[in-house]
């Protein structure tokens, strides 16, 4: 019930490359999960609100004071490719 | 032939002027040098976790007390998600249906909802020496990244381009005023997008509407949408239809070119954030923001025209705080009355100080009130009043103690003045004549020659009185 | 050597402070253990003793392991993922700042499931982990690497996390004691992220005591975690010795189909051995749990589908090289660093969240997720406490469910409600069936975890259930 082009399509805005092996894998896997996961259609949920947060409580927000940045170095120290203090990737085309 | 009216609405960011981050506790930055105001939650690091900033919600509640917006009892985070370089956590949090403040206006226009949110990274292009494989490549530096953002979403309620400039320069004002941000358009702490779109005048169907960005200055958006209008008008009148897309405007050019086709059209897959609880606004964060409000600009007109002055006047003085502070303050010296006062401050002071706050030069309110309470009372010609409010400005003082100096007071005795007038008549015999004969236009050459006698002291109303009681016209 | 290693960390701490164990003997006896580990329960053992830790604090010293997924400063944290390969954080996450501040020594990470997304710690990046009690079989996932280095004596306690039971059921699995506190108890700052609303960092001891003493020290409320709660009160050391009072729920929904007949028969053996000790027993009902296996299966990976967007290469972790596209870059760096179940389930994520499929699949599950606390709610007006079997079954062979991904989710069904809810729940072991050890669970209302531990104890006193054999 999840075909190709869907896969294809899914796999697009998940920035996920996948040979034509896996597309065809993950079509069949995904159905059968998604065949077992639709059993929540079998609920009337007619008015049931959303969980969104377990935790019961509102707040816990931030004073708006500053603290110390972290020295650069560290920041980039995993950097896979830098160049002049920053992060370098290839350019985004128009996007 | 069909008359279109255009449709517009407009999405303003501004970025807000708190010390830290939306997020973390990193100052918000100002041209440091890159990815040197940044931690392990605005770099998005494994494991990282947000949380928010009360003074930046403080400060949209703030926006949403300015225009008249309903606040929201309860409001959510949600993340939008998207892969780009600047947004590294690949989602930007942000607010989708249950933001904090909705409904509202500011002048004609409505407001259809506030919100907030975290600004992006910024991106260097990089030219030449940086090209990855052979091809281009771009810096990321994640100093702006985190930075609390407003997104104010009016309806689209602006039916031309001056009205869309001239409303977003009282947005820009409000919020100044407000205090939240610096809203200025170079620095990017005002952006401004515009939805644009036309449909037959008198139809209550909207067009397809186009999105018009990345216009950095209010003559750029103003132009921008006057260029989309007409390409859409040329469009519709050739009986074609407009495509919904993303455009952008080129002020060199004038052109509008498409920066997202249709398909690259994006599925935010908005859901509610996980790792920050509902903000639920309580009465003490509406109380600390109702406190932290100057009295905006309407609320004071009103107030300022119930202690007696014309519209026009309570007006110039609400929306130029510093003077209406002046004025307030000199008021309350009780040396002169309130309409001659308040026409003086928006009058002479302001053509001598133009922009400058008036604190910043040398006229204490106090003085100011006397000098126009003597003007008011004719012991003072306007004329030597502009004098001695020019020597008040730039060296302050006090005008009475002046005016002695100076010798400028005017000229009290009747008799003395009536002499003056009579030798000035007999001084200008055919300005006489010509007065004589119903011009009287004639009597400026009179004046002139009883100010120059009375060194600028005589009232001119008074002196025309006198010459028309003498002339018998 | 033999003695030192046969001390539960309770009993450790003790010996230190009457000066008869030296900790860093302890932990030297410990390290080298993990570092002749044959289980591939470790991605990393320490070189020498951890100076992070304060040995003047209550746990003295006494060595720990921590899964792979916590961040600790300067030590590979990867999460069990190629993606994060030899990644070295600048921070250390705050329950394992707590847990050294309170002197439990870092001795090493542990293997796991690939960001925790998995059931018996085949999805690792790194290799499976064995089970100590028959190497063929798996230890239980995501948190596999923590439970065989406990069950193993390789570490006398180790940190691990559970999102759908992925510390409960590697213990089950194990033969040792798991906790999953309730949402928010511990702070989840420097944990890398599989599923915001239902991830819990979790102890994994070999005796109830020890869980309460090591948990005791991870909760608090973090300003840098705005979903941490912390404990209302004080984590007290269990005493009890029967149940006197307590009343036990038993689901149908939960203990009936699907469980193998010798994991229901210590279940059963354990009812009637609580009876004994004075609580009652009878059925409960959870009307929902049948649905809790879809409503997790789409809110996790859902959730995880976004948590794991940042890594695509553009400011640590593995790139792609050779890519002169933006595009290529974030696909392939993605396809090559993440293994085929962390696809599978950012895929079924990215698609539950899509535009046209939202309402049907994620609002559907947060709507399910309301009925199932409710469920909860409404048991706990009754009963004290809800028990299952932890598991379905004892360790399935390595391989066994691999390809068949739905047959692994399925496993979970008796531990995923508990997190759906929020609430808290312990596994025990309970007895052997085929030589192979069940786990127990008792799961109990928000906050309720000192009963639970005091539960628990009295329960595991009256089973002297014996793990030392995979200790050899």
């Amino acid at each position: 019930m999840i075909d190709r082009e869907q896969v294809l399509h899914v796999a697009r805005l998940a920035r996920l490359e996948l040979t034509d092996d896996e597309v065809e894998r993950m079509a069949s896997e995904l159905s059968t999960i998604l065949d077992h996961v639709d059993r929540m259609t079998e609920l009337d949920l007619e008015g049931v609100p959303p969980t969104t947060h377990v935790v019961e409580v509102t707040g816990a927000l931030r004073a708006d004071n500053p603290r110390p940045s972290w020295p650069r170095d560290v920041m980039l120290a995993a950097a896979p490719a830098e160049k002049d203090g920053g992060f370098l990737v290839p350019s985004p085309q128009a996007q | 032939m069909t008359d279109y009216e255009p449709v517009i609405g407009l999405e303003i960011h501004v970025q807000l002027s708190t010390r830290t981050k939306m997020f973390c506790g990193c100052e918000v930055s100002f041209g440091e040098p890159p990815n040197t105001r940044t931690c392990p939650v605005c770099l998005a690091l494994p494991g990282a976790l947000p949380v928010a900033n009360e003074q930046a919600i403080r400060n949209v509640l703030m926006i949403g007390l300015a225009l008249e917006c309903d606040l929201a009892p309860r409001s959510v985070f949600h993340r939008k998600n998207y892969f780009y370089p600047d947004s590294p956590k690949a989602y930007q949090i942000s607010q989708y249906d249950e933001p904090l403040c909705r409904g509202g206006h500011l002048g004609d226009v409505r407001i259809h909802r506030v919100h907030l949110e975290e600004d992006a990274a910024k991106l260097v292009h990089v030219g030449e020496s940086g090209r990855i494989h052979g091809s281009d490549a771009s810096i990321v530096d994640f100093n702006r990244c985190g930075t609390p953002l407003a997104e104010i979403v009016t309806e689209p309620d602006l039916r031309s381009a001056e009205d869309a400039r001239s409303w977003l320069e009282l947005l820009r004002t409000t919020m100044r005023q407000v205090g939240v941000s610096d809203v200025n358009m170079e620095e990017g702490s005002l952006r401004c997008d515009a939805n644009i779109s036309l449909r037959p005048v008198g139809s209550s169907v909207y067009g397809t509407k186009t999105e018009l960005k990345n216009m950095n200055s209010f003559r750029f958006i103003e132009r921008g949408i006057r260029a989309e209008l007409a390409r859409q008008e040329e469009i519709l009148r050739g009986g074609g239809e407009i495509e919904q897309e993303t455009l952008h405007f080129d002020p060199r050019t004038e052109r509008i070119t498409s920066l997202r086709s249709k398909e690259e059209a994006h599925d935010y897959r908005y859901f509610p954030e996980p790792d920050l609880l509902p903000i639920a606004i309580t009465e003490e964060m509406l109380s600390s923001a109702r406190a932290a409000m100057p009295e905006l600009p309407a609320a004071r007109q009103a107030r300022l025209e119930a202690v007696g002055l014309n519209a026009d006047t309570a007006r110039q003085l609400a929306w130029r705080p510093a003077l209406g502070d002046f004025f307030e303050t000199a008021l309350q010296a009780d040396a002169a009355p309130a309409q001659p006062l308040a026409n003086w401050v928006t009058g002479e002071l302001v053509a001598r100080i133009g922009e400058q706050d008036p604190r910043e030069t040398r006229v204490q309110p106090a003085a100011f009130a006397a000098l126009v309470g003597m003007v008011a009372g004719r012991t003072l010609t306007p004329a030597n009043g502009k004098v001695v409010l020019e020597r008040l400005v730039t060296e302050g003082g006090d005008p009475a103690a002046i005016v002695e100096a100076e010798g400028l007071a005017a000229v009290s005795d009747t008799g003395e003045l009536e002499g003056v007038v009579e030798a000035a008549l007999a001084a200008n015999g055919d300005a006489a004549d010509k007065i004589r004969g119903g011009n009287m236009k004639a009597i400026g050459a009179i004046i002139g020659h009883v100010m120059r006698e009375t060194k600028g002291r005589a009232d001119g109303a008074e002196v025309t009185r006198i010459v028309r009681d003498k002339l018998g016209v | 050597m033999n003695d030192l290693l046969d001390l539960t960390a309770t009993e450790a701490v003790a010996r230190i402070e009457a000066g008869d164990v030296d900790p860093d003997e302890l932990f030297e006896v410990y390290r080298e253990r993990a570092a002749a580990d044959d289980l591939n329960a470790f991605t990393w053992v320490a070189d020498g003793p951890d100076q992070r830790a304060n040995k003047q604090g209550p746990l003295r010293g006494v060595p720990m392991g921590v899964k792979d997924l916590f961040c600790t400063e300067g030590v590979p944290s990867q999460a069990g993922s190629r993606i994060l390969e030899g990644y070295l954080p600048p921070y250390t996450a705050t329950a394992v700042r707590n847990a050294q501040a309170a002197g439990a020594a870092l001795l090493g990470k542990t293997n796991q499931d690939e960001f925790a997304m998995g059931s018996s710690n085949e999805n690792s990046g790194f290799g499976p982990v064995r089970n100590p009690w028959d190497r063929e079989r798996v230890p239980g996932g995501s948190s596999g690497g923590s439970a065989a280095a406990v069950a193993a004596g390789l570490v006398p306690w180790a940190l691990g996390t559970d999102t759908g039971g992925s510390v409960r059921q590697p213990a089950a699995l194990c033969g040792i004691v798991g906790l999953k506190p309730t949402y928010g108890a511990i702070s989840r700052y420097g944990m890398i992220a599989f599923a915001s609303s239902l991830d819990q960092c979790g102890p994994l001891t070999r005796t109830v005591a020890d869980a309460a003493l090591l948990f005791g020290h991870l909760v608090g409320r973090d300003p840098c975690d705005a979903t941490s709660l912390g404990m209302p009160e004080p984590v007290l050391v269990p005493t009890a010795e029967r149940l006197d009072g307590i009343r036990l729920g038993v689901p149908d929904e939960l203990t009936g189909e699907g469980i193998q007949a010798g994991v229901l028969e210590t279940f059963q053996a354990t009812l009637r051995l609580a009876e004994e000790l004075g609580a009652t027993v009878d059925t409960c009902r959870l009307p929902h749990a049948d649905h809790a296996l879809s409503a997790y299966y789409v809110l996790a990976p859902a959730e995880a589908s976004s948590n794991l967007a940042r890594y695509d290469g553009v400011r640590y972790g593995l790139r792609h090289e050779g890519d002169d596209d933006l595009i290529s870059m974030y696909t392939r760096t993605r396809h090559d660093g993440f293994g085929p179940e962390v696809k599978r389930r950012i895929m079924l994520g990215t698609y539950a969240l899509s535009s046209g499929y939202y309402d049907a699949y994620y609002g559907r599950a947060q709507q399910v997720r309301t009925k199932i606390a409710e469920d909860f709610r409404t048991a706990f007006e009754a009963f004290d406490f809800v028990v299952t079997p932890t598991a379905p079954t004892v360790a399935f062979r390595l391989g066994e469910k691999v390809d068949d991904p739905l047959s692994m989710y399925l496993t979970d069904f008796c531990t995923v409600p508990m997190p759906l809810a929020g609430i808290p729940a312990i596994s025990i072991p309970n007895g052997l069936s085929e030589g192979l050890p069940t786990g127990f669970q008792l799961a109990g209302p928000a906050f309720s975890e000192n009963r639970i531990l005091d539960a628990a104890h009295a329960l595991e006193q009256a089973i002297g259930f014996d793990g030392s054999k995979a200790r050899q």
